[in-house]
């Protein structure tokens, strides 16, 4: 690692002026789990660290007046499995007992989950965000790698387990600073972009921002499910992953909600396959036609085309939870 | 004094032998207080890390460390030989200059700063591309052998001979089958990685060295130094996994020594895990292409195979000894070819060369069950021949045979076995039986020992082994309890140090008969002494004198006994010491024997649409001679077997096709079994009265050879088809779907 | 004005200051194993090396650089989290408990039973694996089988010794510990 300077500040307007005040680059420390391996192999090397750990306002889960819940950034993941307040998102609660290393639960958090970076081996090889402006993906072992939206120079996946679980759900950020009292509504949806090139980052804080918060609107009447492809029992990241989000009256899909993780730079949400399920009877048939279309845009790179079939499965398992049914496989 | 006669004591007379007792250092290792060379903390010491090549292949232009040395903490900056500008680097991750600091941040950070110019060159990792490794010039032949029953004319060419003579009992086989099948490379993956915590005192190096080779790493070191070894102690209590590839100080380990000399302080040096995954050793990788034959009744009479494999830079690919595996084709022909690539060498991988054998071999004799339909327990059975007319080279047919029959009625294989193919779906779900055959040899290792008597009554001995995680030192202590009629808990071992008698490498499973031939010489010896002396007290003859129960007694008449403690007062002022000493010959010994054979069985579950396979089940019997310590037993078999899962469905060295780069050399992305992924493992000791008079034999390495086989036979039976490639990840397992389309 | 956080509050009483940004070396005061320890820290220091080169406390052992493998498992206000991935200096004002603790005269029940159902084997993986466990047992003390299947999967031992862990596990729960 790199020296550093440190800071543990007690609130946001603190962390905002801390991460302001002096040129260079500033990590947020929220967990450790990712930042600090990205530090010791000097992949990330900032100036200044700052950890938001210390900001109580950051650590609470609350209902908000509108029916939903706000969760702090610096929760842990553990906290929201224990949480009430969250039971009526059985699908988050799902997605993080995937996470299945304790200790990833206990110290990672939710705005870290949200924000690490990609796993992408090339990147964690040395090789920039984007791995040779790409190259490195297209020519070497890309086994792992995007599916969808990988024209361009990125072709890493985002490897954030909950999100897609949180999108489906609607959940929208708060994100604060560069100036002590700013503060916007993000929809989680349009966090993340696709970077164009090495400068960018894979979402929309921009430097001296953070996301604060994270919430969640009323459960509502939806049926939601998250189902990963994992190899085996370990923390290890899923091949494919896919959240699903049904409304379900009489048998028939009124509206239905689909979104993709570890298959595309961003999460992915996959339209194609929500037309397929709204307005159909909730069938066998409609499932795998849901399963089939959303795989429509895929793009496989040399060697994952596998990932295609994966991410079909995913979608069809999901939404086959979603419906209350079994997923048929692991 | 007449020549004492070792021997083990009977199954019935045994006090502790064959027993359960618990691990002797076990709460050591479980709350932290072993110390292993990586936590051997000495005053005033330095923390060196090391920069790796990031090239898979070039050459050195240059080495600025000027930056280096001016970093914070940053003590000594070491440029090792091999790096120097114009030498040629061969594999990512090969250390070039080494940083020793105040602590590891700082070292760490002084190797960020060194400045070194690579011209790269030409890089080739693809070893499963035959066809392009010959056109990069990067494959050899590797030896092979052919043995026909029929012999050629005195004027036939022999190779052509066999050509014919092949081709002439393929038509005559009732059946063929040809396949591909193969095994990726794996890494060993210690978790304590490879390197030493070393300090001069004086002239005398001391060596805190994660080794399986505590008594023949003090030469490694004395070579390169060019230091007597004299002047050498290695040291290890502790090592965390080795699995064959710590048998050497390494040059790292002789740098930390040179830097050590040239601070004047003591310098921990230990591989970063991405540099113990690329140079701390790995398995070669193994792919075979066969054409074999049966007759009407399974029995394979030819075999004709041609295989690859890869050593990665340097050392032997998988010979053609193992090819088939255990089986013992009358006819065969197996060519072997040798691909090189920018891969870290191989080092011997628990087992070396036998799981790859059996895991690409095996296979094939399950696709020739598949082919005529039948259960593959049928067909290994027909296979085995006779005790007399033996189908295998392994252990004897009737053990396999009895083995077979004990692990088909632990894994229900009557019950639950199914054509290939043909079992009932439970959604997307298919399920499978395998099996699979091994042998190894496991005899004993050359090994010294001195057992010291104290008047008082103490027992303690001297051994220059170590415990690689398979128990040694309650071993030893079981061994000398049972020869002295005492307690565990009275002995005292001494292991670890190089200054102790000389033992043998732990490697091969040749430590538990070594040293168990050791201790019980020395052991025996001691107390033929002690019965001697307390003779002439007793009135009794030695000869009818034992120990038992903490007592020598009369045998036969119990009122004729001494205490033990009283026994050794007598030795008056000195302690006895008696050395004895164990070396492997061709006369068969007493107390030890070679060569054992176990049959394992596999239960899987594999979903179609993912390719996802699960653990149902597993069964390994095995056979080991006599067992010294059923618990340990059990443990190394259960670890083996787990090994196995990971090596069939997870573990692979993944190397980037462009780079060369090792791209998973991390824990999170080198897939390893956890906890969850084992399912239910059934154990089973094999040792009627005809393998435990054979005396102990080695357990470490056979269980680990036949997970490969079994489990890939049994997602074959579950799908209907091979997925030929070892591991059999969701990838290999949707191709193989897509290739045999509308088959599973 | 915010209420300082626990390292500054630590260096506001030594320097006079409550100074908000550590860079350098700096004296902190951590609490571990019920004890107060004073060490030296960098802000890059990890836990791990604080515990394993200056307290000698070398049952956390460093295995990977990503918190995948849970050998440097400790408890930090009774969580268990990894020390190679927690800057020390975060730590400050926070009860740490290693491996360590459960040793001693009189060892706790999860080690007890490990070392009884032999659930080690070379045991560098061990220590984190015992608090891991240890962790997992008070947060569901009557754990199932199938619960300590799915919930021990933070750690990875190379040898092999998942089976035996498993009853160790299962012993401590029917042990009542």
């Amino acid at each position: 690692m790199k020296a550093f300077e440190y800071a543990a500040p007690s609130t946001e307007a603190e962390a905002i002026e801390l991460m302001t005040e002096r040129a260079g680059t500033v990590e947020i420390l929220a967990g450790g789990t990712d930042l600090v391996g990205l530090m010791k192999q000097m992949l990330v090397n900032p100036d200044r660290v700052v950890n938001l750990m210390e900001i109580r306002s950051l650590r609470e889960i609350e209902p908000t007046p509108s029916g939903g819940v706000s969760i702090g950034a610096a929760v842990s993941l553990e906290q929201i499995l224990d949480s009430h307040y969250l039971d009526p998102y059985a699908s988050l609660k799902q997605a993080i007992n995937n996470i299945s290393s304790m200790q990833l639960r206990c110290q990672g958090t939710l705005g870290g989950e949200l924000c690490q970076r990609p796993q992408c081996w090339f990147f964690r090889g040395g090789h920039g965000l984007l791995g040779d402006d790409g190259r490195a993906v297209a020519q070497g072992d890309n086994r792992y790698h995007a599916v969808f939206a990988n024209a361009g120079p990125a072709k890493f996946v985002n490897n954030s387990r909950l999100a897609p679980a949180l999108i489906v759900r609607d959940a929208r950020l708060r994100i604060v600073g560069p100036s002590p009292d700013a503060e916007q509504w993000v929809d989680l949806a349009d966090f993340y972009r696709i970077p164009r090139h090495g400068e960018q980052r894979e979402n929309v804080l921009r430097a001296g921002q953070f996301v604060s918060h994270i919430e969640l609107p009323d459960p509502g009447s939806f049926q939601c499910a998250t189902y990963e492809v994992r190899q085996g029992a370990g923390p290890e990241y899923p091949l494919t992953a896919a959240a699903a989000r049904l409304n379900v009256q009489s048998g028939v899909v009124r509206d239905a909600k689909i979104v993709l993780g570890h298959v595309a730079p961003t999460p992915w949400r996959s339209e194609d396959a929500e037309h397929e399920l709204i307005g159909k009877p909730l069938t066998a048939e409609t499932i795998e036609a849901a399963g089939l279309a959303a795989i429509r845009l895929a793009t496989p790179l040399s060697r994952n085309e596998y990932k295609v079939t994966l991410a079909q499965v995913s979608v069809e398992r999901a939404v086959r939870m979603a419906a209350g049914l079994p997923p048929g496989g692991f | 004094m007449a020549d004492i006669q070792y021997s083990w004591p009977d199954r019935d007379s045994s006090k502790v032998i064959g027993g359960r007792q618990i691990r002797l250092d076990g709460m050591a290792k479980s709350t932290g207080a072993a110390k292993y060379a990586y936590d051997i903390n000495l005053k005033n010491m330095l923390v060196a890390r090391a920069l790796g090549s990031p090239h898979a292949h070039c050459t050195i232009k240059s080495i600025d460390s000027a930056q280096a040395e001016k970093v914070p903490g940053v003590v000594h900056v070491h440029v090792l030989d091999h790096a120097k500008p114009g030498r040629e680097i061969r594999w990512q991750g090969e250390l070039l200059v080494i940083v020793a600091a105040e602590t590891e941040a700082a070292a760490m950070e002084g190797v960020s700063k060194l400045r070194v110019e690579y011209e790269p060159l030409e890089v080739f990792v693809d070893e499963f591309n035959l066809e392009a490794a010959k056109k990069a010039g990067r494959t050899s032949k590797d030896g092979g052998k052919v043995q026909l029953e029929k012999e050629p004319g005195d004027d036939e060419d022999e190779a052509t001979f066999a050509d014919k003579e092949l081709e002439r009992l393929f038509k005559q086989s009732a059946h063929v089958v040809e396949g591909f099948y193969g095994i990726d490379a794996i890494t060993h993956c210690c978790l304590e990685p490879h390197g030493a915590t070393v300090y001069w005192d004086n002239d005398q190096l001391i060596a805190y060295l994660s080794t399986q080779n505590v008594s023949g790493t003090d030469e490694g070191f004395a070579n390169d130094l060019k230091i007597p070894a004299d002047k050498i102690e290695v040291r290890c209590q502790y090592v965390g996994g080795g699995f064959g590839s710590k048998f050497a100080p390494d040059y790292w380990g002789t740098a930390a020594a040179r830097i050590a000399k040239a601070t004047g302080r003591p310098v921990k040096l230990m591989l970063s895990r991405d540099q113990e995954f690329k140079l701390g050793g790995n398995r070669p990788s193994a792919y075979l292409k066969v054409r074999l034959g049966a007759d009407k009744d399974g029995v394979v009479t030819v075999w004709d195979s041609d295989h690859w494999s890869s050593p990665g830079a340097d050392g032997p690919g998988v010979p053609q000894g193992v090819i088939p595996y255990v089986f013992a084709p009358k006819n065969y022909r197996r060519a072997v070819t040798k691909v090189t690539t920018n891969n870290g060498p191989a080092r011997a991988w628990r087992a070396p060369n036998h799981p790859q054998g059996c895991a690409i071999t095996q296979t094939a004799y399950d696709d020739m069950a598949a082919r005529m339909g039948i259960s593959s327990y049928d067909l290994f059975l027909k296979n085995l021949g006779t005790d007399d007319s033996p189908g295998v080279a392994g252990a004897k047919p009737s053990v396999y045979a009895a083995e077979m029959e004990i692990a088909a009625r632990l894994i229900d294989w009557k019950a639950k076995w199914h054509p290939h193919g043909k079992g009932a779906r439970r959604g997307d779900i298919v399920d499978g039986l395998g099996m699979s055959l091994h042998t190894w040899g496991g005899g004993g290792h050359e090994s010294t020992c001195t057992v010291k008597i104290h008047p008082d009554g103490g027992v303690e001995s001297f051994c220059g082994t170590q415990d690689i995680g398979s128990g040694t030192r309650t071993v030893c202590a079981m061994v000398l309890a049972e020869t002295f009629g005492l307690g565990v808990d009275a002995i005292r071992i001494n292991y670890g140090s190089s200054r102790f008698p000389v033992s043998g490498p732990s490697g091969g499973s040749t430590t538990v008969g070594g040293v168990s031939e050791s201790h019980r010489r020395a052991g025996q010896e001691a107390l033929a002494k002690i019965c001697e002396m307390v003779a002439e007290k007793l009135g009794v003859p030695a000869a009818e004198l034992i120990a038992d129960d903490g007592r020598i007694k009369a045998r036969g008449d119990a009122k004729k006994s001494v205490a033990w403690k009283e026994a050794c007062a007598m030795l008056g002022m000195k302690p006895l010491e008696v050395t004895a000493t164990f070396r492997p010959s061709r006369n068969k010994s007493p107390l030890s024997d070679t060569k054992v054979g176990g049959v394992q069985m596999a239960h899987v579950e594999v979903d179609t649409r993912t390719g996802l396979i699960r653990m149902r089940k597993f069964v390994a019997v095995q056979d080991m001679g006599l067992i010294i310590n059923r618990r340990l037993a059990e443990s190394q078999i259960y670890g083996a077997v787990i090994m196995g899962i990971a090596y069939s469905l997870f573990e692979q060295r993944i190397s980037d096709p462009a780079s060369g780069a090792f791209l998973n050399a991390d824990m999170s992305k080198y897939n390893l079994c956890r906890l969850g992924d084992i399912g239910e493992i059934v154990v089973e000791m094999y040792e009627p009265e005809s393998e435990r008079s054979r005396g102990v034999i080695g357990l470490g390495e056979p269980p680990v050879i036949g997970p490969g086989a079994a489990i890939s036979n049994a997602v074959c039976n579950a799908l209907g088809f091979r997925v030929p490639v070892l591991p059999l990840t969701p990838q290999r397992v949707l191709e193989a779907i897509k290739n045999n389309a509308g088959r599973a | 004005m915010a209420a300082a956080t626990a390292v500054q509050t630590q260096l506001a009483a030594q320097q006079g200051t409550a100074s908000k940004v550590i860079s350098g070396v700096t004296k902190v005061t951590l609490t571990i194993n019920g004890k107060e320890q004073a060490v030296s820290v960098e802000p890059r220091t990890t836990l791990l090396d604080v515990l394993r080169y200056q307290l000698d406390l070398t049952g956390a052992k460093p295995v990977s650089m990503d918190s995948s493998s849970g050998a440097s498992t400790v408890l930090v206000d009774d969580q268990p989290m990894s020390a190679s991935s927690l800057l020390a200096v975060a730590c400050v004002g926070k009860k740490i408990r290693t491996v360590e603790s459960l040793g001693g005269d009189k060892p706790d029940a999860v080690p007890a039973a490990f070392v009884a159902h032999d659930a080690q084997q070379c045991g560098f993986c061990t220590p984190g694996f015992v608090v891991a466990v240890r962790a997992f047992l008070d947060k569901h003390p009557r754990a199932t089988e199938e619960e300590i299947r799915k919930g021990l999967n933070g750690n990875i031992c190379r040898c092999g010794t998942y089976a035996n862990i498993i009853q160790a596990a299962i012993a401590v729960v029917k042990g009542g510990k």
